[in-house]
């Protein structure tokens, strides 16, 4: 493996009840994050392909971590995102170079369809940053049921030449989903989006 | 009184490789399970709370033993520890009504553990972050085991809610280098050597 990994952790997010109400099954995500060493930090780097390559690695290994958090197959996943922090000796172009041109192959390999963009978010920070994953359809990105976030941190990460990567990946939508539009059984499922 | 009310259940599992020092052969897995429940003496003093430590009994045994499988079952648990975030109508009271159904649960379940749990308690709003502090299951002393995690929720606990928390580790810290008493040196009579 390309990448130095300090540390992996993964979430696990259970809603059984809300407002009163119990959430018959329950709605899960699991997030997957790795805290990797920038192999930029410090210094500007025109070519970022290593970035590249690494954000390959981690879509593959993210991706199977929390589909296995969720005790699912790949396949029955919901709805995904993904997210990168840069510790403060990076740029937010490594984040970039991370999540956008490589990732998302094997993300979409490992959960069998994925036509819809991952939605994704990135930023710098220092160590306990709050890292806001956001969460579309996998196979459709206007499922309105299934817009969501999820928040994952990590209180020593990402150091000064680190990055922290996270991907997303759900069974379900949000708990009591109700303000309409495109509901995930009217999916067509030919360009993403509808 | 009847079964705790479980809005949402979370599970952290970390695995540490290294720490800028040699990468371990054996990572170190830290692993935190969370449940936020609703607080049945929100909102006004209560003066017989008592009862509901056996209330919660059920469920300190399924998160522990949820979390015991997410770090590889009962031989791979060699610390742990506790505890709790009262939303703000509730009392730091109702937090330790924690102590004996999230203790027990563990030692039970970790092959009747000597060690008492180490923890923690606080009153705070949704987000706020909770140290849980971690040590040997067998040895309160042993030095390399001494460790905590950092957990909480987004949105828990909401003022009628309780977060509560066990926390477990397989090892000793990653880089653990400050001598002491070591596991390998446990007696194993009273806890704490």
């Amino acid at each position: 493996m390309k990448a130095r990994i300090r540390k992996l952790a993964i979430f696990l997010e259970e809603t059984c009840q809300e407002m009163g109400k119990t959430i018959t099954p329950p709605t899960r995500r699991a997030a997957a994050v790795a805290v990797i060493e920038n192999p930029y930090a410090g210094k500007y780097v025109e070519d970022l392909s290593e970035l590249m390559v690494i954000g390959e690695e981690l879509g593959e290994l993210l991706t199977k971590r929390a589909v296995a958090a969720l005790g699912i197959s790949g396949p029955s996943a919901e709805s995904y995102g993904k997210a990168a922090a840069v510790g403060e000796n990076g740029e937010i172009e490594h984040a970039a170079a991370i999540l956008h041109p490589k990732l998302g192959t094997p993300v979409r390999k490992v959960l069998g369809k994925g036509a819809a963009l991952i939605p994704s978010s990135k930023k710098r920070g220092g160590m306990g940053v709050v890292l806001d994953i956001p969460l579309g359809h996998k196979d459709a990105a206007y499922v309105r049921s299934h817009f969501d976030g999820m928040e994952v941190r990590i209180n020593d990460a990402p150091r000064a030449n680190e990055i922290m990567v996270a991907i997303a990946v759900t069974d379900s939508g949000r708990p009591l989903a109700r303000v309409g539009g495109l509901t995930k059984d009217q999916i067509k499922g030919e360009d993403g989006l509808r | 009184m009847p079964e705790a009310q479980v809005r949402k259940k979370l599970t952290i599992v970390e695995e540490i490789f290294h720490e800028g020092g040699p990468v371990s052969e054996q990572p170190l897995r830290r692993g935190a399970t969370l449940a936020v429940i609703h607080n049945p003496f929100a909102g006004r003093y209560v003066e017989d709370i008592a009862g509901f430590m056996e209330d919660l009994k059920p469920l300190g045994l399924d998160m522990a033993k949820a979390l015991i499988i997410a770090l590889g079952g009962t031989k791979s648990v060699e610390g742990f520890g506790k505890g709790a975030i009262v939303g703000s109508s509730g009392e730091l009271e109702h937090g330790a009504l924690w102590h004996v159904p999230g203790g027990y649960a563990m030692r039970q379940l970790l092959g009747d553990a000597k060690a008492i749990v180490s923890s923690t308690k606080k009153m705070g709003g949704p987000g706020s972050r909770l140290d849980v502090p971690i040590t040997h299951i067998n040895a309160s002393y042993v030095r390399s085991h001494f460790d905590a995690m950092e957990v909480g929720v987004t949105d828990a606990p909401r003022s009628d809610e309780i977060v509560l928390a066990l926390v477990m580790t397989t090892g000793p810290r990653i880089h653990a280098r400050v001598g002491g008493l070591k596991a390998s040196e446990i007696k194993g009579e009273d806890g704490l050597r």
